[in-house]
C-alpha cells in the first residue's frame, strides 16, 4: 500500500483519538467515545501492518492476539476496586515497550550505519530504510530523542511497578526513602545526563551507556516512587500516565512517526491535567508531592478535645428513618471493605423511603482520580446524585445526616481550622457542618497523612466501629 | 464498692439519684448497688423493680449509709445527712457550694469527700454527666408544657370550620440548655417562637430549632461565650437599656414568655420589668425559669403561681425537673453512672479518685478534711474561642470593574509571557534542530495544546475511564515495535516481538476495562 494512504490513516486515527478524549466530557458521549478510540487503534495498527515499513505481520499478528487474549482475560476479571494496581501495571507496559523500542532503534540504527559503510548500494527494508535515509544531524538528533524515550520509559516502567506494588498492598504504602533521600536521585539524574552526552555523542560503547542509562532511570522510578505515601498515589498514577504518553511521543520522534508524537502528546498532557487537578484538590505543590511525604510541619497541630463517642447500629438506623437528606461520604476505605453493594442498596432504600440521598466526592478520594465515581456506578448507584465536592459542598449545612465511609483527611477541618496542620489549606468536604455525622471507621487509627482528625471529636460526630460493609449491612435490615 | 442513694428527704421531691437502669450500668462497673427502701416510689420505681434489677433494699435511712461506700442523692444534703456519714464515704450530688459554705464546712469536718454535680466543667468530655444540663433539658421542656397548661388557647394556628386559630407567640429569654429546650418543645406544639439571648454566636442555635432569633442592633464587642464556658455574663448598662425596650416593644404581642436567663455565681438579671407584664394581654403566660435565684420577671414569687390584676399568669415554680420525676431520674441516674465510669476507670469496682482529672478534680469539692472548691481552671478550654467574622466588602461597580480589568491584564500578561517564552524557546530548538525534526516538533506542540484543550472538559467522575482510555491509546508504541519487528537484527526481532506483545495486552486490556466502567454509569 502506498505512503499517503498509511499517513491518511494516521490523521484519521489522530483525529478520532481526539474525538475519543473529548467524548469523555459526559457520561451519555463516553460510550460512544470509546469507540472512536477502538477504531482509531484498528485502523493505525492495519495501516502500518499493511503499510510501507512494517515486516513479519504474521508474527506480528500472533503477538497481538496472544497479548488481546491476555488483555481480555485482564479486563474481564478485574475488581473495579483493583482499578489503581490495573492502571498502574498497564502503564509498566506502556513504559518496557517504549524501552524496548528505544534501544531497537538504537540496535538498527547501529546495524544499518555498519552495512551502510561497507555497501553504500545496500537497499534495506522496513524501519531499516527509515533510518537509512537520515542525514549525521537527524542522527544525532534521533540520539537525543532515544536517549529520553529510553529513560522516560524506564522510569515509568519502575515506577509503575512500584506504584502497582503499593497499591496492591504488596509493598508496604509508607513512603520510604533510602538515606540521601533526593540527592541519590538528583545523582543519578546528573548521571544519567553525562551517559546521555557520552551517548549522543558517539564516544565509547553507545549501547552500553544506553543499558546503564536504562538502569539509572529503574533506581529514580523506583526510588521516587517508594518514597511517596499511599494517599498520594492518585497523583503519582497519573504522573506516570504522563510519563507513559511522553514516552510514546519521544519514540515518535526517533521513529518520525506522527501519530505516535500525537498519541504521546495526548496522553502526556492528560496525565499532566490530572496531575495538577489532584494536586490542586489537596492544595499542594506537584514538586511536593513527588518529592514525597508531607512538606515537613510547621508547628505543633492544635490540641483535640473531646472524645470519640462510639454508636450503634440501632442508633445509625434511627436516625437515618428520622433524616430527610442524607448525604454519603465515601472513601478508600469503602474499597477497601467492598462495601459498595451493601452501600449502593443502603442508597436504594432510603431513596424508596422518598429520602433525599446523594454522594459526595473528594477529587482526591480513593487511590485513582475517579475511583469513587467507578466503584458507585458499579454498584448501580446512579451517577446523577453522585456529586463533586464543589457541587455540594454548600449543602452541608442543610443536610441531616451524613455518613462517612471509609474517608478521613477529605473530611477534616483541620485544613480549614488549623494553620498549623500539615493538610491546612487543602478543600475538604464540609461535612460537620451537617446536623449529624456518622462515621464508619475500622478502629480510632488515624488516616493515611497520619493527621489526627478532629472531626471525630465533634459533638454532631458519632464514630461507628467496624467493617464498613458489615457496618452497612447491619443497617439494611434496621431501616424501614 | 458499694453505691447506694438515698430517698430524697426535701418535701415533694420526686427524684432519685440511682433507678433500677442506672444501677444495672453501675453493676457493670463492678459496683454494688443499694437503695433505701420507696425511694424511687415518687419517680415511678418500686422497690421491686430495685430488686429485679439486682439492688439490696436497705430499711432506712442509717442503715443505708452504713452499708455503703458512695451516697448518692438529687438534693443538696441537709446537715443532718451529712452527719450521719463516716469520715472516708463520698457523697455525690447537687451541693452549689458557693451558696452553701456551712454545709462545706460540714463535709470538710465530717471528713467525708464530697462530690457536687453541679460543678462538673462544661467541657466536651464531660457532658455525658452534666446533670445541670439534663436538667434544664426536662426544666425547659416542662415550662413550656405549664405554660400551654395555664394558656387559655392553641398553641397551633389552625383554620377550622369553626373559624381561624391564630399560633400562640412564644419568646423565650436565653437560650441555655434549657431555653434551646423551651424552644423545640414549643415549636412542635406549633406556636410561633422567638428568641433573645446576649450571646451573639447562639443565634445559629435558636434559628436551628426553628425560632426566630430577636435580633438587637447594638455595637459592642460581642461577648464571647468561650472566656466564661459557655454561659452568659452581665452586660453592660448601655446594652440592657437597649434589651428592655426591645422586650418593651415585644411584650403586647406575645402570649407566651419563658424567662431563663441566668448568669452563674449571681442573682438572676431582672429582664422582666412590671410595666412589660402590664403591656401583656390578659390571659398571657409567663413562665420564670430563674425563680429560684430570685426570678427574671420582677413580679415572680418563687414555688407559685400568681395571677396579675391584668389577668396575666406567672409561674415561678423551681421544681420542673422534679414535676417530671421518672424522666428527671431517668437522666440524673445517667449522669451519676457516667461520673462513677469515670471514677472507676478499670471497671473493677475499684474508685480511682483521680485529682489530676480536670472532671473529677473540677466536680471534688471537699476531700480527706480539706475544702478542693473552688477548683483551679480547667487545663482544657471549653469552647474554642470565637473567631470574629470577617465582613464581606461590598464591591462598588467602579471597584468590581477594576477588579475586573486588573484580573483581565494579569491574565493577558501571563499569558504573553507564556506564549513568548515558548515562542523563543521553539526558535531555540529551530536553530539547531534538522529541519525533518522541526515538522514533527510542530505537530508534537499542536498535539500538547489540543490536548490539554480537550481535557480539561473531562468530567471529574470519569477520570478512571480517562486513565484506562489514554492506557489504551499510549499503547500507540505498538506502531513503532510494529516497524522494528521485520528487522534483519535478531536482537530488534525479539525485543520488538515482546513489545508488541505488552502492547496487545494494553490495547485489549484498556479499551475493554473502559467500556466495562463506562456502561456501568447509569442515570436514575
Amino acid at each position: 500500500m502506498e505512503y499517503g494512504f498509511t499517513t491518511a490513516a494516521y490523521v484519521v486515527a489522530a483525529i478520532l483519538f481526539i474525538l475519543s478524549l473529548g467524548g469523555l466530557s459526559g457520561q451519555e458521549s463516553a460510550k460512544r467515545a470509546i469507540w472512536y478510540g477502538i477504531v482509531g487503534m484498528a485502523l493505525a495498527v492495519l495501516a502500518t501492518l499493511f503499510g510501507p515499513g512494517a515486516g513479519n505481520w504474521l508474527l506480528s499478528l500472533i503477538m497481538i492476539a496472544i497479548g488481546g487474549g491476555i488483555g481480555y482475560v485482564v479486563a474481564k476479571r478485574v475488581q473495579m476496586t483493583e482499578m489503581p494496581q490495573l492502571v498502574a501495571a498497564m502503564h509498566s507496559l506502556v513504559g518496557l515497550a517504549a524501552v524496548f523500542v528505544g534501544f531497537n532503534a538504537q540496535i538498527e540504527l547501529a546495524r544499518v550505519l555498519r552495512i551502510k559503510a561497507e555497501d553504500a548500494g545496500h537497499v534495506f527494508q522496513g524501519f531499516a530504510a527509515v533510518l537509512a535515509h537520515k542525514t549525521p544531524s537527524e542522527i544525532a538528533m534521533l540520539k537525543i530523542e532515544v536517549a529520553l524515550g529510553v529513560f522516560i520509559g524506564a522510569v515509568t516502567f519502575a515506577g509503575s511497578v512500584v506504584a502497582f506494588g503499593k497499591l496492591a498492598g504488596r509493598v508496604d504504602g509508607k513512603p520510604k526513602k533510602l538515606p540521601g533521600g533526593h540527592m541519590l536521585n538528583a545523582g543519578a539524574m546528573a548521571l544519567s545526563v553525562l551517559l546521555g552526552i557520552l551517548f549522543c555523542t558517539g564516544t565509547g560503547p553507545a549501547i552500553l551507556w544506553l543499558i546503564l542509562i536504562t538502569l539509572l532511570a529503574f533506581f529514580i522510578g523506583y526510588h521516587l516512587i517508594m518514597g511517596i505515601g499511599g494517599a498520594d498515589m492518585p497523583v503519582v498514577v497519573s504522573m506516570l500516565n504522563s510519563y507513559s504518553g511522553w514516552a510514546a511521543a519521544m519514540i515518535g520522534f526517533t521513529l518520525s512517526n506522527d501519530l505516535l508524537i500525537v498519541t504521546g502528546a495526548l496522553v502526556g498532557s492528560s496525565g499532566a491535567i490530572l496531575s495538577y487537578i489532584m494536586c490542586k484538590a489537596m492544595n499542594r505543590h506537584f514538586v511536593s508531592v513527588i518529592l514525597g511525604g508531607f512538606g515537613g510541619e510547621t508547628g505543633p497541630a492544635a490540641a483535640i478535645e473531646g472524645e470519640q463517642v462510639a454508636i450503634d447500629a440501632d442508633s445509625v438506623a434511627a436516625a437515618l428513618n428520622d433524616a430527610d437528606s442524607v448525604i454519603i461520604v465515601p472513601g478508600y476505605g469503602m474499597a477497601v471493605a467492598q462495601a459498595q453493594s451493601a452501600v449502593s442498596e443502603l442508597t436504594r432504600k432510603l431513596r424508596a423511603a422518598g429520602k433525599e440521598v446523594r454522594f459526595a466526592i473528594h477529587p482526591v478520594a480513593g487511590r485513582l482520580p475517579g475511583h469513587m465515581n467507578v466503584l458507585l456506578a458499579e454498584a448501580k448507584v446512579p451517577y446523577d446524585i453522585v456529586l463533586e465536592m464543589d457541587e455540594i459542598n454548600e449543602d452541608f449545612p442543610s443536610t441531616d445526616v451524613v455518613i462517612v465511609i471509609g474517608s478521613n483527611d477529605i473530611v477534616n477541618p483541620a485544613a480549614q481550622d488549623d494553620p498549623n496542620s500539615p493538610i491546612a489549606g487543602m478543600p475538604v468536604l464540609e461535612v460537620w457542618k451537617a446536623k449529624q455525622v456518622f462515621v464508619s471507621k475500622r478502629g480510632q487509627g488515624t488516616g493515611y497523612s497520619g493527621i489526627e482528625n478532629p472531626l471525630f471529636f465533634k459533638e454532631n460526630t458519632r464514630m461507628f466501629y467496624g467493617d464498613a460493609k458489615d457496618s452497612v449491612n447491619k443497617l439494611l435490615p434496621l431501616l424501614d | 464498692m458499694k453505691i447506694g442513694t438515698l430517698k430524697e428527704s426535701f418535701a415533694g421531691e420526686a427524684r432519685v439519684a440511682v433507678t433500677p437502669s442506672s444501677a444495672a450500668h453501675l453493676q457493670k462497673l463492678g459496683h454494688e448497688v443499694f437503695v433505701e427502701s420507696d425511694a424511687g416510689s415518687l419517680a415511678g420505681f418500686s422497690d421491686d423493680d430495685y430488686r429485679k434489677a439486682g439492688v439490696t433494699v436497705e430499711g432506712s435511712a442509717a442503715d443505708l449509709v452504713a452499708a455503703v461506700d458512695v451516697v448518692a442523692k438529687v438534693r443538696q444534703p441537709s446537715e443532718g445527712e451529712i452527719a450521719q456519714m463516716r469520715e472516708g464515704q463520698t457523697l455525690i450530688s447537687f451541693f452549689y457550694p458557693g451558696q452553701n459554705k456551712d454545709l462545706l464546712e460540714k463535709a470538710k469536718d465530717q471528713g467525708i469527700t464530697a462530690i457536687a454535680m453541679d460543678m462538673v466543667p462544661r467541657i466536651s468530655r464531660a457532658q455525658k454527666m452534666d446533670a445541670l444540663s439534663s436538667m434544664a433539658n426536662i426544666a425547659g421542656y416542662r415550662a413550656v408544657i405549664e405554660a400551654a397548661n395555664n394558656f387559655g388557647r392553641f398553641f397551633t394556628g389552625q383554620v377550622t370550620a369553626a373559624g381561624k386559630v391564630p399560633p400562640a407567640k412564644v419568646l423565650v429569654v436565653g437560650a441555655g440548655v434549657a431555653g434551646l429546650a423551651a424552644i423545640g418543645t414549643a415549636t412542635s406544639l406549633g406556636a410561633q417562637v422567638f428568641a433573645f439571648d446576649v450571646r451573639p454566636e447562639v443565634a445559629e442555635q435558636i434559628e436551628s430549632m426553628g425560632a426566630e432569633f430577636v435580633f438587637l442592633d447594638f455595637e459592642e464587642k460581642a461577648q464571647d461565650g468561650a472566656a466564661t464556658g459557655g454561659y452568659a455574663a452581665p452586660s453592660s448598662p448601655e446594652f440592657r437599656e437597649k434589651q428592655l425596650e426591645k422586650f418593651r416593644e415585644l411584650a403586647p404581642q406575645m402570649d407566651v414568655v419563658i424567662t431563663t436567663a441566668l448568669i452563674p455565681g449571681r442573682d438572676a438579671p431582672k429582664l422582666w420589668t412590671k410595666d412589660m407584664v402590664e403591656a401583656m394581654k390578659p390571659g398571657s403566660v409567663i413562665v420564670d425559669l430563674a425563680a429560684e435565684k430570685g426570678g427574671n420577671c420582677d413580679l415572680t414569687v418563687p414555688e407559685q403561681r400568681i395571677v396579675t390584676d391584668n389577668g396575666v399568669v406567672i409561674i415561678g415554680y423551681t421544681d420542673f425537673p422534679s414535676r417530671m420525676g421518672t424522666q428527671a431520674s431517668e437522666l440524673y441516674g445517667n449522669n451519676i453512672r457516667h461520673f462513677m465510669a469515670d471514677l472507676t476507670p478499670k471497671k473493677d469496682g475499684v474508685v480511682n479518685h483521680n485529682m489530676e482529672d480536670d472532671v473529677i478534680r473540677g466536680a471534688t469539692v471537699a476531700r480527706d478534711h480539706d475544702i478542693t472548691w473552688p477548683p483551679p481552671p480547667p487545663k482544657v478550654a471549653a469552647i474554642a474561642a470565637q473567631k470574629p467574622k470577617e465582613k464581606k466588602k461590598e464591591l462598588t461597580p467602579e471597584e468590581r470593574r477594576a477588579a475586573e480589568i486588573a484580573t483581565f491584564k494579569a491574565e493577558t500578561k501571563s499569558q504573553v509571557t507564556l506564549l513568548a517564552a515558548g515562542a523563543v524557546v521553539l526558535l531555540l530548538v529551530g536553530l539547531v534542530a534538522p529541519a525533518s525534526f522541526m515538522s514533527h516538533f510542530i505537530v508534537f506542540v499542536l498535539a500538547c495544546f489540543v490536548g490539554f484543550r480537550v481535557i480539561w472538559n473531562v468530567a471529574h467522575s470519569l477520570h478512571t475511564p480517562l486513565m484506562a482510555i489514554t492506557n489504551a491509546i499510549s499503547s500507540i508504541i505498538i506502531l513503532g515495535a510494529l516497524m522494528q519487528i521485520g528487522s534483519g537484527s535478531a536482537w530488534v526481532m525479539i525485543l520488538a516481538t515482546l513489545a508488541v506483545l505488552m502492547a496487545g495486552v494494553n490495547i485489549f486490556g484498556g479499551f475493554l476495562v473502559t467500556r466495562r466502567m463506562l456502561a456501568m454509569f447509569q442515570k436514575s
